[in-house]
C-alpha cells in the first residue's frame, strides 16, 4: 500500500498545501450536512416520528452554514475548495461566488419552510416511503449544483436531484402521480442526456471540465472549437429543466400530481437551478456565444412569460393554476439572461431570489387553502375570508408579489427588468413583461376572488384541517417577501454583485487558479 | 426456481460470492476492484439467494432493511470525508494511520472507508431493488 511506495514522488507541485480552516470548510457545508441528514433519516426509516424533527434541523443548520458562507463571499470574494486536495482542474472544485451562495440561500430557506410545513402535510406512510430522506438529498443535490464549480459535477448535483425528485413525486403511488412522474422522468432524462452528451463534446474541445479552466481557455478555442453549438445545447437542456418555452410543457402536466409540499420545492426550487445553469454557463463560460443567441433568448423568454401566464388564465385547478405561473416566472428570468447586461442580470438574480420564496408559499398557500376548503378546484373552493381572514392577507401578500405589484418583492426585479429592456433597445420585451404581469394578477385576482371573497358556495365539504403551521410557514415567508419589498437596497447590491461576478470571471478565475497556476 | 440442486447449492454459493465480495473491495485500493464491484457481486449473492430460498429468509438474513444499510452506508462515506476537517486539510482529502497487528503493519485509510460506504450503498440500493422485485414475482 501507500507505505510501501519504492520510490519518493514528490506531490506538493500537484497538491495544494494550504491549510484548511474550519471556515475554508462552509464551501461543503451546504451539500455535506444534507447529505448527512438524508443518511441518518434513511437508516431510522421506521421511527418516522423522529423524522420531521430531525430533517428542520438538518435544513435549520444548512440554512446557517449559507448564511455564513454568502457573509464570507460578500466579505472576502469567491471561496474555493478542491476536494480531496488535488490542485484544480484536477480535483474537483467548489467554487462558491456571489450567484451561487445566495441562490443557494435563498433554496434552502424556502426547503426549510417547506420542510416545516411538510411535519403536517406529510402523513406517517408518506414519511415511511422516505419523503424526508429523499428532500434532504434534493437538497443536497441542489446546493451542489449551486455551489460546484466543475461542469460534469454540475451534471452529477443535476442527477441527484432529479432522482430524489422522481422519489418524491411518486410518494403515494397514486395512477395519476405514475402518470404525472412518466411524463416528467422522461422528459428530465432527456434533458439531462442531452446535457451530458454537451459535457462530453465539451471536455472532447477543452479537455478541462473546471469552469474557471473553461472560463479562461475559451476565447484561445474560440476558431478551433463548435462553441456556438455547445452553448446551443446547453441553451437546450437548462431551458428544459427551467421549462422554457417551447419545451415547458412537461411542467403542468406533472406538477399538480404530487403533495403540495413537493410541488412547493418543486415550482419554487428546481426550475431556479435551471436558470441558475443557463446564466453560469452561457454568461460566464461562453458571453459572445450568449450574445448570438440573444435573440432567440429573447423571444423564447417572451413566449415563456405570455404563453405560461395564458395558461395560468384558463385553469380551474388551483395547482395547475401555480404550474403556469412558475412557467411564466421563468420567461422573466430568461428575459434578463437574453439581455446579458449587468442590469438586466441583476433583475434576474433577484427575480430568483424572490420567485424561489414567492413560489413556494403559494403552493404552500394552496395547501392550507385545500385543508380549509377542502379541495383545489376553483368552482368549489369559497368562502375562506369569513371563516379565515388571516389567509387573506397571505394571500394577498403572496399575489401581488408574483404579479410583480408594492409593496411586495416582485415590483423591484421586474423595473430594473424593464429598464434593462428599454436600455438595450428592446421595447417589445419591456412590453412581454408588463402584460405578463396584468395577466397575472388577473390570473392571480381571479383566484384570490373565488376563493376568497366568492360566499359560500352551497354543499362544499368542509374539512377542518389546523391551519397553524401553514400560518407559521406563511408567516415565515412573509418576512423576506416585504423586506425585498420595501427595503430593496441590500438585495439589489448582492445582486448586482452577483452579476458582475459572472460578467467579469477573472476574479472567480483568481480564486480557483491563484497566481495563474494548473495551466 | 425450486428445484433441489439450486436450493442446495444456493446458501454456499450466496456465501462464497459475499466472502468473494469481501476480497474485490479490500483489494481495490491498488488492484482492480473496489466498493462498486464488492456491492455488485455481494448483492447478487443476496439475489440468487432470495430466489433460491425466498425473499423472508434473506430479509432475516440481513436483519436490516436494505434500505438502511444504503444509508448507513452515504453516513459512512460523508463522514470519511469530514475526517480531515480536523488536520485542516479539504474535504474528502484521505488520512492515513498505520497500525501494528501482531507484529504486521497494517495500513488504515479513510479512503477504505469510503470504499466501504460505496459497497453498502450498492449493497443495500441493487438488494432493495432486486428483493422488491422478486417479491412481486412470487406474490
Amino acid at each position: 500500500m501507500a507505505a510501501e511506495t519504492t520510490e519518493q514522488i514528490d506531490l506538493s507541485a500537484a497538491m495544494i498545501l494550504a491549510p484548511a480552516t474550519p471556515a475554508d470548510w462552509l464551501v461543503v457545508a451546504p451539500v455535506a450536512i444534507p447529505i448527512l441528514t438524508g443518511a441518518v433519516l434513511m437508516m431510522i426509516r421506521h421511527q418516522t416520528r423522529l423524522h420531521g424533527a430531525l430533517a428542520v434541523t438538518g435544513l435549520t443548520v444548512t440554512f446557517i452554514c449559507n448564511v455564513l458562507l454568502l457573509m464570507r463571499v460578500l466579505g472576502e470574494g469567491p471561496q474555493v475548495m478542491t476536494m480531496g486536495r488535488w490542485l484544480p482542474p484536477f480535483g474537483i472544485t467548489f467554487a462558491a461566488d456571489t450567484l451561487g451562495a445566495s441562490l443557494a440561500l435563498v433554496a434552502s430557506l424556502a426547503a426549510l419552510i417547506g420542510a416545516l410545513y411538510a411535519t403536517v402535510d406529510i402523513g406517517a406512510v408518506g414519511r415511511r416511503y422516505g419523503f424526508y430522506p429523499f428532500m434532504m438529498l434534493m437538497m443536497a443535490g441542489v446546493g451542489g449544483s449551486f455551489l460546484t464549480g466543475d461542469i460534469f459535477n454540475l451534471y452529477v448535483w443535476f442527477e441527484v436531484f432529479l432522482i430524489s425528485s422522481f422519489g418524491l413525486l411518486v410518494l403515494g403511488s397514486e395512477k395519476r402521480q405514475l402518470d404525472g412522474a412518466t411524463k416528467y422522468a422522461i422528459l428530465n432524462l432527456i434533458g439531462t442526456t442531452l446535457f451530458l452528451a454537451t459535457v462530453a463534446m465539451l471536455y472532447g474541445a477543452f479537455g478541462t471540465l473546471n469552469m474557471a479552466d473553461i472560463a479562461r481557455k475559451a476565447d484561445g478555442l474560440r476558431d478551433a472549437a463548435p462553441l456556438t453549438t455547445l452553448a446551443v445545447l446547453f441553451l437546450f437542456a437548462f431551458g428544459m429543466k427551467a421549462a422554457a418555452f417551447p419545451v415547458n410543457f412537461w411542467l403542468p402536466a406533472s406538477y399538480h400530481t404530487p403533495r403540495i409540499v413537493t410541488a412547493a420545492l418543486f415550482g419554487g426550487i428546481l426550475t431556479k437551478v435551471g436558470v441558475y445553469g443557463l446564466l453560469r454557463v452561457l454568461v460566464m463560460l461562453f458571453p459572445p456565444e450568449r450574445e448570438l443567441l440573444s435573440g432567440v433568448i429573447a423571444w423564447a423568454a417572451a413566449a415563456t412569460m405570455v404563453v405560461g401566464i395564458m395558461g395560468a388564465l384558463a385553469q380551474t385547478d388551483l395547482r395547475r393554476v401555480l404550474g403556469f405561473v412558475v412557467i411564466s416566472s421563468v420567461g422573466i428570468m430568461l428575459a434578463g439572461l437574453a439581455l446579458g447586461t449587468p442590469g438586466g442580470l441583476a433583475g434576474t438574480i433577484f427575480y430568483a431570489f424572490h420567485s424561489m420564496i414567492v413560489l413556494t408559499a403559494l403552493y404552500l398557500l394552496a395547501g392550507v387553502v385545500n385543508g380549509l376548503g377542502g379541495g383545489y378546484s376553483l368552482r368549489t373552493l369559497s368562502g375562506i375570508y369569513t371563516s379565515h381572514p388571516a389567509m387573506t392577507v397571505f394571500a394577498l401578500l403572496m399575489m401581488l408579489a408574483a404579479a410583480g405589484l408594492p409593496p411586495a418583492s416582485g415590483l423591484w426585479p421586474k423595473i430594473m427588468l424593464v429598464r434593462a429592456s428599454i436600455e438595450s433597445g428592446l421595447p417589445w420585451l419591456a412590453f412581454a413583461i408588463l402584460a405578463t404581469g396584468l395577466l397575472t394578477t388577473l390570473a392571480l385576482g381571479r383566484v384570490f376572488i373565488l376563493t376568497l371573497w366568492r360566499p359560500q358556495v352551497d354543499g362544499t365539504a368542509r374539512v377542518t384541517v389546523s391551519p397553524a403551521t401553514g400560518y407559521l410557514a406563511l408567516l415565515i415567508l412573509s418576512i423576506p417577501v416585504l423586506f425585498m419589498g420595501l427595503y430593496p437596497q441590500p438585495v439589489i447590491s448582492v445582486a448586482e454583485s452577483a452579476a458582475d461576478g459572472i460578467l467579469d470571471a477573472s476574479t472567480y478565475i483568481g480564486t480557483v487558479f491563484p497566481e495563474g497556476g494548473g495551466q | 426456481m425450486s428445484t433441489l440442486i439450486f436450493r442446495t447449492t444456493a446458501p454456499y454459493l450466496a456465501s462464497l460470492m459475499v466472502l468473494f465480495s469481501l476480497f474485490v473491495l479490500l483489494r481495490g485500493h491498488n488492484e482492480p476492484g473496489g466498493g462498486f464491484i464488492g456491492g455488485l457481486i455481494a448483492a447478487s449473492a443476496l439475489a440468487i439467494y432470495g430466489i433460491a430460498c425466498g425473499v423472508p429468509s434473506v430479509r432475516r438474513a440481513i436483519y436490516f432493511h436494505p434500505m438502511a444499510i444504503s444509508g448507513s452506508g452515504l453516513f459512512l462515506a460523508a463522514l470519511s470525508g469530514l475526517v480531515s476537517l480536523f488536520v485542516e486539510q479539504p474535504f474528502l482529502t484521505g488520512q492515513w494511520i498505520t497500525l501494528n497487528v501482531l507484529g504486521v503493519p497494517l495500513d488504515l485509510s479513510t479512503v477504505l472507508f469510503f470504499d466501504i460506504g460505496v459497497y453498502l450503498v450498492v449493497v443495500g440500493s441493487i438488494t432493495s431493488i432486486a428483493l422488491g422485485l422478486e417479491e412481486r414475482e412470487h406474490a
